[in-house]
């Protein structure tokens, strides 16, 4: 009985002394183990993409066949094909930050912003491609939590694109504080109950959610062809709704044709809200404890339909805000294939950000970074945008089979729980 | 002659846990050794390094006098060591032939599996072993006790002459534990060595020649098993004396808590499986639930808690109809339940423990306020619960499934008694616990019960149910056969009523001794 009296006074309580930075130790050993293989995976990523680069550019090739007579040459060849290429996506993505620096220069001394917002540029409107990609991967990420695999993100996001487009070009008049809210809230209602259903079926019937989300995205896709070409169409021959109102779209950070909007912003607090959600609440705790081991869930009184519904509806909300701000932010107007894929790419995301919503907005801006400045890549240094997309398949590869990864860096495995992602059939 | 097999000061440490401490360890030709310890005393991982799958730090390793590396398992088979896992290797869908020749099946004309010559040669070594087995048999078809003859058999197989054999017994009936003892016998008779891990103490004096006693990664001495006593062991075990006698005052039964009238309950095959039990238990005492497995305890025990549906009849809890009751409602007016299967229902592994010990009450104050979580008073709570309930954790903050599932039942325990409860539903609550945890939670369950609350306790383990009841329920094809006072009771007339056999030609074939039973707790 000792050890109880102790107990509650820590000062003295050897034992409680030692328990506490043992605790905090194990944390962050187990932060550094998640961010170890995800890390090295983008590395290794980058590494073999450089590979590739080197291989598909003529003047490396012929370098190579005069190898032996002038083997400086080659390899100076081969640094260059690879520095261009990456040094063309860096300038894609982040800027130069000469330029940066000449931009705010030239605006002290003339008042002329011009240099320095085209220096800023590439690096805002990579922001701007971040944001749907936050929004998505945490849909997906929180889907995971509960043991739930929502492929349906595209859906989600195509819906919530289509409901916020409405709220945003039916409605005129409203002061901007409830017409964007309720646009935004329109998106997300709209992804939710998109999500909801397939969270339903799972919990009522154990159909599976893989195969229903799937299927709602096809109707999604049926459902906005329809849409756009006939209740939604705005006046004209292409297939596009009315541009949305001004007091409907998120306010930009600069003038064109910086994109950079509030929608950042909007995302990055969505993230810190699902971390809050997920670790903080009863609610959150449910959906993780439904996630780990839905049978220990329900003897401990947790309704498990309930937490599926309440989970793909929030994941659903998600992916539906990132389809709103999409809209509201940067397109402010919805036509065919509006999506681009935003909803696939977000399960990557939630892979490589390990369904934790800062490793997910921390993957997010990998992915957006890449996707922003891909295309100077192709037209600065001539290599194909595809070895982006080789880059992106091949972190995913590393990081879900991160066994791979611990082989060509000799770390060896530390015993850490398994995030369970799907289950199989049945309730 | 060398012994056939000999360890010598083998060390293996994890991050943390110094789990095997210089071990020394011998097995003689034609001997069974058994390997007796507590949960978590080191025993299985001693074995996985023997068997190749764990890489010791420091020590050697001997067969028959030569020094050998064991770097995998094939090594190990290569050199005549073969493991029967606790949890059977099988698959469920093939046959016993196809099991026993997976990844190392035999082809006949080139291209074709030669299913025949495995078969014949099942039969060869079942024959010489008295290993009962049907070669044509799909695994999912047999009792475990034949399943566990296809493991013996699969490691023989591949020629085995040391078996290593982890907890073989915890699966098993008290028959099926006579037969694979028959087995053992029959193998060591044909000149093969056994290494016999386990840490019912009973089982070790009836079968083993020789024990190795670990504690703590340590080996705590080597004794025969003719010179050895069950109090000894246990102690050496332990470290300490141990209470093997369950001592209890005379039950002061109160008013009625659970009343279940004509309960008709569907398994999860929607096979009938309680088919109209009807029973009372009341305040302070314990009725105790006997039955050989699979007659409906399960069932019962779900139906009660809200985790299967009721067909018909009725559950009442204080008066109060719960038969279409959520298990959230069932908890929530004073119910406590150990879990028959602790990790599929009882714990959320990957959670940490302090999260595992408000399973069921996260969300009322005051662990939540609102819909957020009180962190800081979940971890405090943890910590004086695990120092309550002596649960052997390094801090609140590890997963759960880290632990040995002594400690993990302690925490379910420590969980479900830290609530205010009215009613126990103990399933077979020392499944699989070593004997200080056995010791611990019998003493828990009657401290509850003298408290007054009413506790209901299924178990197939007859000695644990006499050990701890007041009353005892005998359950037959899922009804209520017969209900005795605990006190006045033989063994062998609870035995018949388990067999289906009718209270009234029970009685006559094994009469109730007049005495008072002095139990003892034998495991």
């Amino acid at each position: 009985m000792n050890s109880i009296s102790a107990q509650s006074n820590p000062e003295t309580s050897g034992k409680k002394e030692v328990s506490k930075p043992e605790g905090r130790r194990r944390k962050d050993s187990k932060l550094l183990q998640t961010l170890l293989v995800p890390v090295l995976a983008v590395l290794t990523g980058f590494i073999i993409g450089a590979i590739v680069i080197a291989l598909s550019n003529d003047a490396v090739i012929a370098a190579y066949q005069n190898f032996f007579h002038a083997p400086g040459t080659a390899l100076a060849a081969t640094v260059n094909a690879i520095a261009t290429a990456y040094g063309a996506l860096f300038k894609g993505s982040i800027g130069s930050f000469p330029d940066i620096y000449h931009g705010i220069q030239s605006y002290y001394a003339t008042g002329d912003s011009k240099a320095f917002l085209l220096a800023i540029y590439p690096f805002t409107e990579s922001l701007a491609t971040v944001t749907p990609y936050i929004l998505a991967g945490l849909a997906v990420a929180v889907g995971f939590k509960c043991g739930l695999f929502n492929i349906g993100a595209e859906g989600q996001f195509g819906i919530g694109a289509l409901c916020s487009a409405f709220v945003g070009y039916s409605f005129h008049g409203l002061p901007w504080f409830i017409h964007l809210p309720l646009a935004l809230l329109a998106g997300a209602a709209g992804g939710a109950i998109w999500g909801a259903i397939p969270g339903l079926l799972k919990g009522l019937t154990g159909a599976h959610e893989v195969v229903n989300t799937i299927m709602m995205n096809y109707i999604s896709f049926r459902l906005s062809d329809w849409l756009l070409n006939g209740p939604m169409k705005a006046s004209g021959y292409r297939p596009l709704t009315p541009v949305v109102d001004n007091s409907a779209m998120l306010p930009r950070f600069f003038p064109d044709p910086l994109r950079f909007n509030w929608g950042f912003i909007l995302a990055l607090a969505m993230a810190v809200f699902v971390y809050w959600f997920l670790f903080k609440t009863t609610l959150g705790f449910e959906i993780r404890a439904v996630g780990a081991n839905p049978d220990g869930a329900r003897y401990s009184g947790m309704n498990i339909v309930k937490n599926f519904v309440i989970a793909m509806s929030l994941s659903g909300g998600l992916a539906g805000l990132a389809g709103a701000t999409q809209v509201l932010g940067i397109d402010h107007w919805v036509g065919q294939g509006f999506s681009a894929g935003y909803g696939f790419d977000s399960i990557a995301i939630a892979l490589l950000g390990q369904s934790h919503p800062l490793g997910v907005v921390l993957a997010a801006l990998l992915w957006g970074t890449l996707r922003s400045g891909a295309t100077s890549m192709q037209s600065l240094a001539g290599v194909p945008i595809e070895i982006i997309s080789l880059i992106q398949g091949l972190v995913i590869v590393f990081v879900a089979a991160p066994a791979v990864i611990r082989w060509i860096y000799h770390i060896r495995a530390i015993r850490t729980e398994t995030t369970v992602l799907t289950r199989g059939w049945g309730k | 002659m060398p012994p056939v097999l000999e360890l010598r000061g083998i060390t293996k440490s994890f991050p943390g846990v110094l789990a095997n401490d210089s071990i020394d360890l011998s097995v003689e030709k034609g001997k069974i050794l058994a390997l007796l310890g507590e949960n978590g005393a080191g025993k299985t991982t001693l074995m996985n390094i023997l068997y190749g799958l764990y890489k010791p730090d420091k020590g050697q390793i001997f067969i028959n006098g030569e020094e050998i590396a064991i770097r995998d398992p094939s090594d190990a088979i290569a050199r005549g060591i073969g493991m029967v896992h606790q949890h059977f290797m099988l698959i469920p869908v093939m046959t016993a032939t196809e099991n026993v020749m997976l990844g190392v099946e035999p082809i006949r004309n080139g291209i074709f599996l030669d299913k025949a010559k495995v078969a014949k040669r099942i039969l060869e070594i079942s024959k010489q072993y008295d290993l009962e087995v049907d070669p044509q048999a799909y695994i999912g078809d047999l009792p475990v006790g034949a399943q566990q003859r296809v493991e013996i058999i699969k490691v023989l197989y591949r020629q085995a002459d040391i078996l290593i054999l982890d907890e073989p017994t915890a699966v098993l009936t008290p028959q099926e534990v006579e037969g694979l003892f028959k087995v053992l016998r029959s193998l060591v008779a044909n000149g093969k060595s056994v290494i016999f891990i386990t840490h019912k103490l009973k089982e070790v004096l009836s079968i083993a020649d020789d024990i190795t006693v670990l504690r703590g990664g340590k080996v705590v001495g080597t004794v025969k098993a003719k010179d050895a006593s069950q109090e000894k062991l246990a102690s050496m075990m332990v470290g300490r004396e141990v209470n093997l006698v369950v001592k209890k005052k005379p039950a002061t039964p109160g008013e009625v808590v659970l009343n279940v009238k004509d309960l008709f309950v569907r398994d999860e095959r929607k096979n009938q499986t309680v088919n109209g039990a009807s029973f009372e238990v009341h305040a302070g005492e314990i009725l105790g639930v006997a039955g050989v497995q699979g007659n409906g305890q399960t069932e019962l025990v779900y139906a009660l808690t809200g985790l299967a549906p009721v067909v018909s009849g009725e559950i009442r809890i204080m008066g109060k109809q719960v038969r279409r009751s959520s298990p959230r409602n069932i908890l929530e007016r004073g119910v406590a339940h150990i879990p028959e299967d602790r990790q599929r229902h009882g714990l959320i592994l990957p959670f940490p423990v302090h999260d595992n010990l408000v399973l069921c009450t996260y969300y009322q104050p005051p662990f939540a306020k609102g819909v957020a979580l009180q962190q800081q008073v979940i971890i405090e709570t943890a910590g004086k619960l695990v120092d309550q309930f002596d649960v052997r954790t390094p801090n609140v903050f590890v997963p759960v499934s880290t632990l040995s599932g002594g400690n993990q039942q302690k925490v379910i325990v420590a969980r479900e008694f830290s609530r205010p409860i009215k009613l126990l539903i103990a399933s077979q609550p020392t499944r699989g616990l070593d004997v200080g945890s056995i010791e611990y939670i019998h003493g828990r369950i009657i401290e509850k019960r003298d408290e007054g609350t009413a506790v209901l306790l299924v178990s197939p383990e007859l000695d644990e149910i006499i050990a701890l009841s007041d009353r005892i329920a005998v359950m037959y094809k899922g009804q209520i056969v017969e209900i005795v006072p605990a006190a006045k009771v033989s063994k062998a007339y609870l035995g018949l009523l388990m067999a289906g056999v009718k209270p009234s030609e029970a009685i006559e074939a094994a009469p109730i001794p007049s005495g008072e039973n002095e139990v003892e707790r034998v495991f």
